[in-house]
């Protein structure tokens, strides 16, 4: 047949219409342009103009139609008819399920609102929910950060006052090496990946920190396949490579940090460990020009970094003398190290030597003048070109606070934070910890909490603890238990309103949250825990409202059922007051907003909270008739005011003189100019004020005039963080408030105001000679917790999840393909499919997470192999530590932000005969959706 | 049998490099949403929801391990579609003209009204770059967005295939590979761009980007002979080796500052 060539139509019409809007396939917020035909969705990709994901799109986005449409999507309100746990449920009004639900918490907020443990999971709209939370009055709200990764953003903020991801990022266009630390594959993707793919396209370098060799780390130059659990030792080790060799920015840390600041080094004083203040409570360096102590900001004062201060018989010493004798200590040498890290000790010195070489021989300059907070003016912009970015695989151990801060102790060392090349803070940070709020706990009847749930404590005497000490809060978050805990403990409050420790409540409302399955430890004992009954067969937790999209696992364990929309259907606004999308060169915020309406019987659980608030005469959510104040969520991110001038978004508010940016009073038109400006409003940082904005006098002022501070803040860098050494000095006796006996110890060890490391706990707490091996889990970057796998399309890329050996266990163990193996913990065993991967520490086996699914939930077939070979670790992992036989429950969480410690995890393995399916198996849950169709052809325009 | 067109005008495909390729699988999603909704058959899925789900893709990622004679194994992320092939078998093997390589670019597509299912054009394509959709059944197979890149209802940055679009990374280009001036072929110039199995003949169009050497920190011990060169950094000198000593140094260097 000789060459045949049809005619085709290379210009097909593409939409009827584009409509932009904000992704929420997982945590980043991107911009998506929603292509509709005959008012359908037809496609989705990324939009251009957006600031996150500037056009690109991951899997998770793209399969965004897939999850719009999910046969598991909810239909309406629910009430349970069978027992906790079957899945029986009756269809509902919403009247009724409002009214249900105003009858439960009506008589809580009159009598004591701590009765009720609001809990909002994967939330996107927190700075709402705990508005709503506060009002109501219970100090129980947090949402899902304490088993995220509190402990990176709980470090950064008290050491820099930012972290990474939607704090900050990586200087991507000046950058020369970049370095990664337990990156999960999810968190940030498009930016990380457009990062590393801008960063190989100019030749720079990325060295990949990581067990487990994949993602980012398969393509980075150099992979340093660490032991879990010991990236503190490593990043410790390079420090004491850095600080003997004296390649450390000495200028930098004489500027803009608090390593010149005096220390009390007297040993009987009830101040040993603090820092020496002026009467206004300034912190006192020596002026190098003067020799005298002088506050560290004052006008044209030289912080001297070596001299020491004696005054009334005491001794005051800068923090950097600290610093030097700590870790120049031989215990953190290369050689003392490398066996516990699993990385020889010339790597460590090549690696030491190559961050030096990059951040101080590549010193890159911009011609761009600035002036710093004490009034000195910079022709330059000096830069050192090595960034870092790190994740949960460093921060979700017991030892992942001091971790992540040994982490940030090393960037500002080497000067690389807030440079040109280096780490950037997006805004609303930097932000001094000092200007952040503090925890609040008061509850009064029939009134709002005494202030905003979450904060940086400052010492002892912010903890929540009621007058006779006991915990105020569910999870006893800001207790001596975990005195720093910034976003809660949601991970201990089922465990412990179950066991009626620190009290009994009465009603748990959860959003988003999929507890009874993968988004807990102990999976098994959470079900029994959500499920047991007292003496009286009565439920133990009497009484529980969950609010989500889809039929998860966790809807069988609720009372209640409030059918949350899909994120296509629902207005939502990424704010400046929450967690904003801003680049380090702009501020930004974006919303959602309907681009269907919903074909169910479902509402956007936050325009629901503006009902149930007001039936509740909640006082942020009443006018003064009594009158609902808010018709819906658009409504309330319109017209809400945090403060005068300030609400939910910060872009087209009403000025004096028309529209205006940051402060201003509510515009009518806002969400609609929002929707004609592809849903995102963006205002770019000036030149002047781009790099070292915690410093930057261009920059603070900037920050002002949008709203995002009151007055200039500048402040320095704490590597040195007194407020944990105020928490130590209460456990050495001093001071009124006092921990209890037994957290004595733990606390003077584990509260080091200089970043320290210890082993994790699990290891003190098992035999590490029978659980030899690290398990882990990560997500795959197709895929956000237990949303991938309902997923039509997502699920046939990972619908399996076996668990991976490296090349050392499985041959010991004699595995080949297909085998299975019995996987132990101290706490649980699991019986799991195994595969061989090489590219893995040689101590570390890990599987994909949250790809394990309950037979009848999510729509899915009770044959499918999410189901049937799928599993989750979590089986493994306990909230709480092994018993110590002192009769004290012991959570499995960081000392200091009790961030859950689901990595510390060891297990052992051996090969096990092939059962049916994966162990442990649950019987199916009746599902409240049916099951999805069996097949598809999914064409919209035809 | 189908004839191929003795020359093309251009040569139309994609450059993949698999030094970037972090393996997250947008480009087959973004090209499972994009072909789903355009050109011919929808790519339909069966069970998606039950024990076995399969469903026709033009574009997967697959990923292979690598183990050097020393130091760590690595992962490749190998994206693959398919390569636009001058030489297409696929075409020649076609007993009904269904399957045609285009005069004007080179791309290589199905023509579905006259696609009979055969698969024989599956059978003879070494890559297993085509799929038989099970609903339609009809062969699919890459169109490089050739319903995007003319399309004059998008704007012109847009019309691109939709995996290159997407690709966050980038690590996926596109460009005629004819044009020895045009940024693809500079790029394949530049990093010794390859042809997947140039054994099989069938000069493939599209090129992949080798992977950069890696893990050279791995490296033995540091001696080296007089005028060896050593990409990186010595090892760093210390100038003290117990903090009164550094405390010194301080001293002195904070004079110099």
């Amino acid at each position: 047949m000789t060459h045949h060539q049809p005619r085709i139509d290379t210009s097909p019409k593409v939409s009827d219409e584009v409509r932009k809007t904000t992704c929420y396939m997982c945590a980043c917020r991107c911009g998506i342009n929603v292509h509709m035909k005959d008012g359908k969705v037809a496609y989705i990709e990324g939009n251009r103009d957006h600031p996150v994901n500037r056009g690109v799109l991951c899997a998770k986005g793209s399969a965004g139609i897939m999850q719009h449409n999910a046969p598991s999507r909810l239909r309406a309100p629910l009430k349970r008819v069978g027992p906790r746990g079957s899945g029986e449920f009756e269809e509902i009004t919403w009247d009724e399920a409002l009214s249900i639900a105003t009858d439960w918490l009506a008589p809580l907020r009159e009598k004591d609102p701590s009765k009720l443990a609001f809990f909002t999971g994967r939330d996107q709209s927190q700075s709402f929910t705990s508005y709503w939370a506060q009002n109501f009055g219970t100090p129980n709200y947090a949402a899902h950060g304490g088993f995220c990764s509190v402990n990176m953003a709980a470090a950064g903020i008290y050491t820099m006052g930012g972290a990474f991801w939607e704090f900050g990022q990586p200087d991507w266009e000046h950058t020369k090496l970049f370095m990664i630390f337990g990156v999960a594959e999810d968190h940030d993707s498009n930016p990380i990946k457009m990062g590393i793919g801008r960063i190989k396209e100019r030749g720079a370098k990325v060295i990949g920190v990581n067990p487990i060799r994949s993602g980012y780390n398969a393509v980075a130059d150099e992979w340093v396949g660490i032991t879990p659990g010991t990236d503190g030792l490593f990043i410790l080790s390079l420090v004491h490579e850095l600080l003997k060799s004296g390649r450390i920015d000495l200028d930098y840390l004489a500027r803009y940090t608090n390593a010149p600041v005096l220390v009390n080094m007297d040993e009987t004083s009830p101040d040993h460990g603090l820092l020496l203040r002026d009467e206004a409570g300034k912190t006192l360096v020596i002026d190098r020009k003067t020799g005298k102590p002088a506050p560290f900001d004052q006008k044209g004062v030289r912080p001297d970094l070596s001299a020491t201060y004696r005054h009334g018989g005491t001794t005051y010493k800068p923090v950097m003398h600290l610093i030097a004798e700590r870790y120049l200590d031989p215990q953190y040498a290369p050689e003392a190290v490398a066996a516990r890290c699993g990385i020889p000790a010339d790597k460590i010195r090549t690696i030491a030597a190559e961050l030096a070489r990059v951040a101080f021989d590549e010193e890159i300059v911009l011609e761009q003048e600035w002036t710093d907070f004490r009034g000195e003016t910079h022709k330059v912009m000096k830069g050192r070109p090595v960034s870092f970015h790190a994740m949960r695989g460093i921060s979700a151990h017991s030892n992942g606070f001091q971790t992540c801060r040994a982490l940030h102790m090393l960037q500002i060392l080497l000067g690389t934070v807030e440079v040109p090349g280096g780490f950037r803070f997006k805004p609303p940070y930097p932000k001094p910890v000092t200007a952040h709020p503090k925890p609040h706990a008061k509850v009064t009847p029939d009134s709002p909490l005494d202030g905003p749930h979450l904060g940086f404590v400052q010492g002892p005497e912010d903890l929540a603890l009621k007058e006779d000490g006991s915990p105020a809060r569910i999870d006893k978050a800001f207790t001596w238990e975990n005195p720093m805990s910034a976003h809660g403990l949601m991970h201990m409050v089922i465990s412990n309103a179950h066991a009626g420790d620190p009290y009994r409540i009465d009603t748990l409302f959860m959003y988003m949250a999929n507890m009874s399955w993968n988004s807990s430890m102990n999976t098994r004992g959470v079900m029994d825990m959500l499920t047991d009954k007292d003496e009286s067969g009565a439920y133990v937790i009497p009484r529980i409202i969950y609010s989500d999209a889809y039929s998860s696992e966790m809807v069988a364990y609720a009372d209640l059922i409030l059918p949350d929309t899909t994120y296509l259907e629902r207005h939502d606004c990424i704010s400046l007051l929450d967690r904003p999308i801003c680049e380090a060169d702009a501020a930004a915020d974006a919303i959602r907003w309907p681009v269907v309406e919903p074909d169910r019987d479902v509402r956007g659980f936050q325009s629901v909270l503006c009902e149930l608030g007001a039936r509740l005469n909640l006082p942020g959510f009443v006018n003064e008739d009594g009158s609902q104040k808010y018709a819906d969520y658009a409504d309330y991110i319109t017209n809400h005011q945090r403060k005068p001038g300030i609400g939910p978004l910060a872009g087209w508010r009403t000025g004096d003189e028309g529209l205006t940016h940051g402060r201003g009073a509510p515009n009518a038109a806002q969400l609609q100019t929002y929707i004609e400006n592809g849903g995102f409003f963006i205002k770019h940082i000036p030149d002047a004020a781009a790099y070292y904005k915690p410093w930057n006098r261009q920059y603070q002022d900037w920050a002002v005039d949008l709203g995002i501070y009151d007055s200039p803040q500048p402040y320095i860098f704490d590597l040195y963080v007194e407020p944990m050494r105020r928490f130590q000095l209460a456990a050495e006796g001093h001071g009124d408030r006092q921990p209890p006996d037994h957290l004595r110890e733990r606390i003077r060890e584990t509260l080091d105001p200089l970043p320290i490391w210890y082993p994790p706990f699990e290891d003190a707490g098992v035999d590490t000679d029978e659980f030899t091996i690290h398990a882990l889990t990560q997500r795959p970057m197709a895929m956000y917790h237990s949303w991938g796998s309902q997923n039509a399309w997502l699920r046939q890329i990972h619908g399996h999840n076996p668990l991976y050996l490296p090349t050392k266990l499985w041959e010991a163990h004699g595995f080949s393909e297909g085998d299975w193996a019995r996987v132990s913990s101290a706490h649980g065993q699991i019986t799991v499919p195994v595969a061989h991967m090489a590219a893995l520490n040689e101590n570390t086996v890990w599987t994909w997470n949250a790809i394990g699914k309950r037979k009848g939930a999510w729509a899915l077939d009770k044959d499918a192999p999410e189901a049937t070979k799928g599993f989750l670790l979590n089986h493994l992992i306990h909230e709480l530590l092994p018993p110590k036989g002192d009769g004290l429950r012991w959570a499995n969480s960081d000392p200091i932000t009790g961030q859950a410690a689901w990595f510390d995890l060891r297990v052992k393995i051996e090969k096990a005969e092939a059962p049916t399916e994966s162990q442990p198996r649950f019987d199916p849950i009746s599902s409240p959706v049916g099951r999805g169709p069996d097949h598809l052809e999914w064409k919209v325009g035809k | 049998m189908t004839s191929l067109p003795e020359s093309t005008d251009r040569k139309l495909g994609l450059v993949i490099d698999l030094d970037t390729c972090v393996g997250c699988h947008a480009c087959v999603v973004s090209c499972k949403g994009w072909n789903t909704e355009n050109y011919g058959a929808p790519l339909s899925d069966q069970e998606p929801y039950g024990a076995d789900p399969t469903g026709t893709f033009l574009n997967r990622v697959h990923s292979y391990e690598v183990q050097p004679d020393q130091g760590a194994a690595q992962l490749i992320h190998f994206p693959k579609s398919c390569l636009h092939c001058d030489d297409a078998p696929c075409v020649t093997v076609c007993p009904t003209g269904a399957s045609y390589k285009r005069v004007e670019d080179g791309i290589v597509l199905v023509n579905e009204t006259d696609c009979i299912g055969c698969g024989l054009c599956a059978w003879a394509c070494p890559y297993g770059a085509r799929e038989m959709d099970a609903a339609e059944g009809v062969m699919k197979k890459c169109t490089l967005c050739v319903d995007r890149i003319y399309n004059e209802n998008l704007p012109e940055e847009d019309r691109v295939p939709a995996c290159v679009r997407t690709c966050p990374a980038g690590a996926r280009h596109f460009g005629d590979l004819g044009d020895p001036n045009s940024d693809v072929s500079k790029l394949v110039e530049e990093r010794g761009g390859m042809d997947l199995m140039p054994e099989q003949g069938t000069k493939p169009v599209n090129k992949y980007l080798p992977p950069r050497p890696k893990d050279r920190m791995d490296r033995p011990a540091p001696a080296q002979a007089e005028g060896d060169i050593d990409v990186l950094a010595p090892f760093l000198k210390p100038v003290a080796e117990e903090p009164k000593g550094f405390i010194g140094w301080l001293d002195k260097a904070l004079e110099k500052l």
